[in-house]
């Protein structure tokens, strides 16, 4: 065995032996992620249901007729039908309902010469309600004209084109693209709580002035600190998706392959995060706080897991770019429900890659191996 | 630099030896240069060679540990350059670590570690090959006393057993060069001693050298060089034997007639100009007098009940108080008469001559009793933290309670002042039963707990203020008091600045200004001089003299033996039990012997721990242990 291997496997196990003594990391790593998911995947859903909806039937033409029936048939809707726009807008005014679809008197007749436009008026006060709204709206028209092809009626255009987002999740379900979020959101978290702590302990216990006048190398120290927190995260990252597929039924169309090395590298980068705040902060306790804001935050508002990064300012957008989370929601929702798109996966594993190196070298700069560098 | 010649013996021998470290005009400044910037070392010229021991001797904040760790490499110097087994310190520290050993003061252990785990960890960074390990480990155990500890965390070993601990982890490489970082701040006395055992070992049969830094000046003598550091520099270098003889017949001792009496010409002395040091040993005041010889040392104690004053041999300690006094200011005169309106309404009589008649405080007997100890035993679970202990202290007398380390002290104190309840037994303070009246008994006491209890926010007059109105003051009572303690104390010129920015001397002050502003009958005293450095120290037990003058009794727990010299009585405790009760005389006398006819009372102290070990044979060493 060689010095540097002899000095890098007693470092390891050193830290394997404190993890067993303090099993709180392993807590972290493998009991956290199972509760998050837990209360976030049962506790969040975008899922509007029963999304009070006024249809106004200016004519009772047969076509006019079917689709308002699918709106008072959908479990997304609850529908009024009234028969003027007046009615409608007072409904709406009065807060009764959310939305009016306005089927005008001349629907079957356009219908039959090929485009017939429905009108969708929502109520924007909630940005997001109004974006599913429109979302539940479009499918509602979209499965009633697909019903017509099928049936050989006469559609000339579908009236309305479909949101992508509906190709891959055609069960309009939320859980489905919020689990691998949620996912992201839960190992970023582990990933910078797993190692904030962990050279700042060194610090304050004060063994890493003993440490540092041993000839172990900078490298040697930061990947003993490294590999046992990768193994608990990548063995907390394996119970989510589990616990994704298995509890909540999303499904992984993707390869688990490819889900396996970009998790690899998306943990890293959390990894990375957590070390170099741990070395340069060099107290448990800020470390700790730090990278809860600058893991967690981050991660919640930044990585289009919440909000659309396209509809946000364009220095969000700009700010977002060095978030890890953001690259890895993207990776995650496409490799669970599209499945291994190249053209997704290996620009944001590659982003992935260049952040955790990028972490992983700061923070080595920063430990240095004297007290005053 | 004083450089004092000739040149003893040992260090002209070890001249031939190769030089293991060698710092050249090194400084070294943290922060910005200039402004606010601070230079921790200036111009250190030093080397150590092999088979010596080289020791590092000032007071805190003097540039030990900063020279240590550039000597570690784990510093860069700033300017000038360090040697290291003729290696440069910085540009080659790889290998440097290699072959150094190196104790930080903190021993770098990890405490979820076992005693062996550490061990091993510290032989896998060093890539000591698995065949060498096999014949070093067990010997480094045994070397440390460690052998039937193997399994245990080191979390859960006693102080001196950490330190010895930390000393093998340093010395599994075999390391041609050991640095040691005040190896022996706050570790027992008995543990001390097997330390500087294994060190003048190591540095016999392996002939390394060895550089080590401490504030004990007793310490120093063992070393076979000396630099002595004040402010950032060395100031003086060479053996212990020349430091002393430069002092010759400039000693002086004489043994005043008591306790007491000792205390108050001690701190007559100390105020008096070319007296670079006087203290109270083996129940003798000893004088230092650099400038000046027998006649005046004679003058100087007139009017004191006191044997006539004869020339003694000088110690280290001795040549050391005179180079601080002629360096740095000199310390603040502390003044009796302005500490007395603390602590008592009665102003009592002056000067040294009007006192000398007084009863003792020692005479126990003649005044009631302040705090009356019977039969305390304190338990947590099945463990016996405290068995069977019985005392009282007299008015106005300084109670000292002395022991290692997990001796049940602190145990013993906090049950004191009411922080604990006992198992069985009675404590009465100031008449008061502490079980039974608690919130009365507490109201008579001050307590001055180990680390100050101040809020680093609040400005000196604020503390003084919240610790006035906590205990009842307001108005014009609590303004009179402020403004005499602030001005006893000399803390008038830093009156806003905030307690967290005040040196540790002056935080001393504040905090024992804050626990006598309710002028309490008993001051209780929790290690007050822990982790001081040998001046401040010295002024804080001459106030705590003042204190007691004035007619408060003083309760005091230490582990620095000598300051038990400062006590008019005290009881030495281990394991819980009550070893030892009495005056210094009488606890000295325990340890007195055909080859020990004077011995210090720290020698006494390890021959009653020694004996108490002996008796309770693994047992002892155990509950050490797990204390």
């Amino acid at each position: 065995m060689t010095r540097s291997m002899m000095r890098l496997t007693g470092f390891l196990r050193k830290e394997f032996l404190q993890i067993r003594r303090d099993p709180s990391s392993i807590a972290l790593a493998l009991v956290m992620p199972v509760v998050l998911l837990l209360v976030f995947g049962y506790g969040v859903s975008f899922d509007a249901k029963d999304v009070p909806v006024a249809v106004v039937l200016e004519e009772t033409g047969p076509s006019a007729r079917e689709v308002a029936a699918r709106f008072e048939a959908s479990p997304y809707f609850k529908a009024v039908i009234v028969h003027s726009m007046d009615e409608a807008s007072e409904l709406v005014r009065r807060q009764d309902v959310d939305a009016i679809v306005r089927l005008r008197s001349d629907f079957d007749r356009r219908l039959a010469s090929g485009s017939a436009p429905v009108q969708l008026v929502v109520n924007g006060v909630d940005a997001n309600q109004a974006r599913l709204v429109e979302v539940y709206a479009r499918g509602v028209i979209g499965a009633w004209a697909e019903h017509r092809r099928r049936r050989g009626d006469p559609v000339a255009e579908p009236p309305i084109v479909l949101e992508p987002r509906i190709w891959f999740n055609d069960a309009v379900r939320s859980t489905d693209f919020l689990v691998p979020g949620l996912l992201t959101l839960v190992m970023t978290l582990i990933g910078v709580l797993l190692t904030a702590l962990v050279i700042a302990r060194e610090w304050e216990r004060g063994t890493m002035e003993a440490i540092l006048a041993t000839p172990l190398r900078t490298r040697e120290f930061l990947l003993g600190k490294l590999l046992p927190y990768f193994l608990l995260g990548m063995g907390g990252m394996a119970l989510s998706v589990a616990l994704g597929i298995v509890l909540f039924g999303v499904p992984l169309r993707g390869s688990f392959a490819v889900l396996a090395v970009t998790s690899a590298l998306f943990l890293l980068a959390s990894l990375g995060l957590g070390l170099f705040l741990s070395a340069q902060l060099r107290g448990q306790f800020v470390a700790a706080q730090a990278g809860t804001l600058a893991g967690f935050l981050p991660a919640l508002f930044l990585s289009g897991l919440l909000f659309d990064l396209d509809s946000t300012p364009r220095v969000i957008q700009f700010v977002s770019h060095v978030v890890p989370a953001r690259y890895f929601v993207a990776i995650s929702q496409t490799v669970f429900l599209a499945g291994d798109v190249w053209s997704v996966v290996l620009p944001n594993s590659l982003a992935l890659a260049g952040i955790a190196i990028l972490l992983l070298l700061l923070t080595r700069m920063r430990i240095g191996s004297r007290l005053d560098t | 630099m004083t450089r004092l010649d000739p040149e003893p013996p040992e260090a002209a021998l070890a001249a031939s030896a190769p030089n293991l470290l060698a710092l050249r005009e090194v400084s070294k400044s943290f922060g910005p240069a200039g402004r606010g910037g601070t230079i921790a070392l200036r111009d250190a010229t030093l080397s150590c060679r092999a088979g010596e021991i080289l020791g590092l001797v000032g007071p805190d904040g003097a540039g030990k540990t900063t020279l240590v760790r550039l000597a570690a490499g784990l510093l860069a110097p700033t300017r000038g350059s360090i040697v290291v087994l003729g290696l440069d310190s910085v540009k080659d520290a790889a290998e440097v670590r290699g072959r150094i050993g190196y104790m930080p003061q903190r021993f770098g252990l990890y405490e979820d570690l076992t005693v062996r785990e550490n061990l091993r960890l510290y032989a896998d960074l060093q890539g000591v090959p698995p065949s060498t390990r096999a014949e070093r480990e067990p010997r480094l155990l045994r070397m440390a006393g460690l052998g039937r500890f193997q399994d245990r965390l080191a979390g859960r070993l006693s102080g001196g057993m950490k330190q010895k601990l930390g000393l093998a982890c340093a010395l599994v490489k075999a390391p041609e060069l050991l640095l040691l970082d005040e190896p022996t701040v706050g570790v027992d006395p008995v543990s001390r001693r097997e330390l500087w055992q294994i060190i003048a070992e190591l540095v016999e049969r392996d002939d390394i050298g060895v550089l080590l830094s401490t504030s004990y000046l007793d310490e120093a003598e063992r070393c076979h060089r000396i630099e002595v550091m004040l402010r950032g520099e060395i100031v003086a270098s060479g053996s212990p034997a020349s430091f002393r003889e430069r002092l010759a017949q400039h000693v002086f001792e004489t043994r005043p007639r008591s306790q007491r009496e000792a205390r108050r010409l001690q701190a007559h002395l100390l105020d008096r100009d070319g007296i670079a040091d006087a203290t109270i040993r083996s129940g003798r005041v000893r004088l230092v007098v650099p400038g000046s010889g027998a006649a005046d040392v004679g003058r100087a104690i007139e009017g004191f009940d006191t044997s006539s004053a004869v020339a003694t041999s000088p110690r280290f300690e001795d040549a050391f108080m005179c180079l601080v006094s002629e360096r740095l200011a000199p310390p603040p005169r502390i003044d009796t008469d302005a500490a007395e309106p603390l602590g008592t309404e009665v102003v009592p009589s002056r000067g040294p001559e009007s006192r000398a008649g007084e009863p003792r405080a020692s005479d126990a007997t003649e005044r009631a009793a302040k705090v009356r100890v019977k039969g305390v035993v304190k338990r947590f679970g099945d463990f016996v933290a405290v068995r069977n202990i019985t005392f009282e202290v007299g008015p106005g007398e300084i109670f000292g309670l002395l022991g290692p380390n997990g001796a049940g002290k602190t145990t013993m104190f906090r049950m004191m002042c009411g922080l604990l309840p006992v198992t069985s037994g009675t404590i009465d303070i100031a008449g008061h039963d502490l079980r039974r009246s608690p919130s009365r008994a507490r109201a008579r006491i001050g307590y001055m707990a180990q680390r100050f209890s101040l809020y680093g926010t609040l400005g000196v007059e604020e503390n003084l203020r919240f610790f006035g109105r906590a205990y009842g003051l307001r108005g014009r009572v609590l303004e009179a008091r402020l403004e005499r303690a602030l001005a006893s104390y000399e803390l008038l010129p830093r009156r806003d600045t905030p307690a967290g920015e005040l040196p540790l001397g002056y935080k001393q002050r504040l905090a024992m200004a804050a626990a006598l502003l309710h002028e309490p009958e008993i001051l209780f005293l929790d290690e007050p001089t822990s982790g001081v450095d040998p001046l401040a120290r010295r002024e804080f037990w001459r106030r705590i003299g003042a204190v007691a003058e004035s007619g408060v009794t003083v309760v005091v727990t230490t582990h620095f033996m000598e300051e038990a010299e400062y006590c008019d009585r005290m009881i030495v405790m281990a394991q819980g039990a009550m070893m030892a009760a009495g005056t210094p005389e009488d606890i000295r006398e325990r340890a007195r012997s055909p080859e020990n006819p004077d011995p210090s009372i720290e020698d006494a102290f390890i021959a009653l721990a020694e004996s108490a070990a002996r008796e309770s044979g693994l047992r002892a060493q155990r509950s050490e242990a797990d204390a």
